[in-house]
């Protein structure tokens, strides 16, 4: 079977990728970068690194631009899924929904309407479980976005380890924040992966945060023979 | 012993991770359990249990109805059976049911009709199927959507088949056929 990974760079849709190549051929990445910094629908922080991601991985990446008015980006998103089909001539479509019905449906009934299977090997897994595999597997990802309280700038850039979940954790019994953010609460990229054939330094980055909002902007990097 | 059966089309799928891991997350504390997919399932299988639920399928999966006859061991089980979506359309089909376009995705408001052991009244349900069942006479209609059958029960055995996906929404259904 032939699969298109929809790929934001960040650790879910790294992770279902991941477990998609153990199982299936994956032929392509496909990115949607949003000019709506609150989509719904799509990862924003860094998705300009996707490329250098796609490469690391060394599978080809489709990226695909959009408004991000909410339901015309699910037009740009068939239309992206379409040419992915076209190009590579895709069995189906993964993607790294853990529990979001909202996103799940929408992807469903695209790939329905396009005859493509969607895979969604994550899902409802545990969150705190995936994000234990993550650590367990050797992934490097870092948090490179924080919207809600109590996360402030100090989280951001912060590399994802047993010490982190332990704090997410407490933040999820105390207030209720999915530790692996998959209420928008956090966002995260990833830097290296036990698939990637190099990994990424960061050489530039910035810090932009205010009270609980803030994102972590990598301004440049290099990738790295492993 | 509960055993789940693997309605995806091969052993080992990637698409297990979608419908065979979350009904094991739910019940793995309540019960002992192993799961098979239904190309590699023996009568001496079908024999060591005590309950059987068959999962759901992807919404473009439908080797299982062309696999139909690996499923004959359906009608002569006298234990609890519970099936879901793809689960529920092999037991309504194996008892001479027939199926019916009903496309439905994401969540649906489900009506109970008939009271039943594991679910009652007015609730919202996780759906994902592009076909419902025409029940046979070997069946009560337990639940319905505005447009498609949502449950069945077999009207002389504890067989149960949902439309709708408990391991998503409606946990606490599982408890309830593992506890029964």
């Amino acid at each position: 079977m032939k699969l298109g990974v929809l790929f934001s760079g960040g650790k879910d849709s790294t992770y279902a990728l991941d477990i998609a190549m153990k199982k299936e051929t994956v032929v392509c990445l496909i990115a949607i970068v949003s000019k709506n910094k609150e989509s719904y629908m799509f990862h924003t922080p860094n998705i300009h690194i996707t490329d250098l991601q796609a490469e690391a991985i060394g599978i080809p990446l489709l990226k695909v631009e959009t408004e991000g008015i909410k339901e015309k980006e699910l037009e740009d998103l068939e239309n992206a899924i379409k040419k992915a089909k076209k190009i590579y001539k895709l069995n189906g479509i993964v993607t790294g929904t853990i529990q979001s019905v909202y996103q799940s449906k929408r992807i469903e009934i695209i790939c329905d309407k396009l005859n493509l299977k969607c895979i969604n090997p994550l899902w409802m897994k545990d969150q705190v479980e995936l994000l234990n595999e993550l650590v367990e597997n050797k992934y490097n990802i870092i948090i490179s976005g924080i919207f809600a309280y109590p996360l402030d700038e100090s989280w951001l850039g912060q590399k994802i380890d047993k010490n982190i979940i332990a704090k997410l954790v407490v933040l999820q019994a105390k207030y209720e924040i999915n530790p692996a953010g998959e209420g928008g609460e956090l966002e995260t990229t990833v830097l290296d992966a036990p698939f990637f054939k190099k990994r990424i330094v960061l050489t530039d980055f910035e810090k932009n945060a205010k009270d609980n909002s803030g994102i972590f902007i990598i301004k440049s990097v290099e990738l790295v023979d492993k | 012993m509960i055993l789940i059966v693997d309605m995806n089309h091969k052993k080992d799928s990637l698409e297990a991770y979608e419908f065979i891991q979350p009904i094991v997350s739910v019940i793995k504390d309540k019960t002992d359990f192993r799961v098979l997919q239904y190309s590699e399932i023996k009568d001496k299988d079908i024999d060591k249990t005590d309950k059987i639920i068959l999962s759901g399928a992807n919404l473009k999966d439908n080797r299982f109805i062309d696999d139909i006859d690996k499923f004959s061991w359906i009608t002569n089980y006298d234990k609890p059976m519970l099936g879901i979506c793809a689960g529920m359309e092999i037991i309504a089909l194996v008892f001479g049911s027939t199926l019916k376009p009903c496309t439905e995705i994401g969540l649906v408001e489900v009506n109970t009709k008939k009271k039943n052991s594991l679910f009652s009244g007015k609730f919202n349900a996780y759906s994902l199927h592009s076909y419902s069942v025409i029940p046979s006479t070997n069946f009560d209609i337990l639940a319905e959507s505005k447009n498609c059958v949502h449950a069945i029960k077999h009207k002389t055995k504890d067989i149960y088949g949902l439309m709708f996906h408990p391991e998503v929404k409606n946990k606490d259904i599982f408890e309830k056929f593992v506890k029964n």
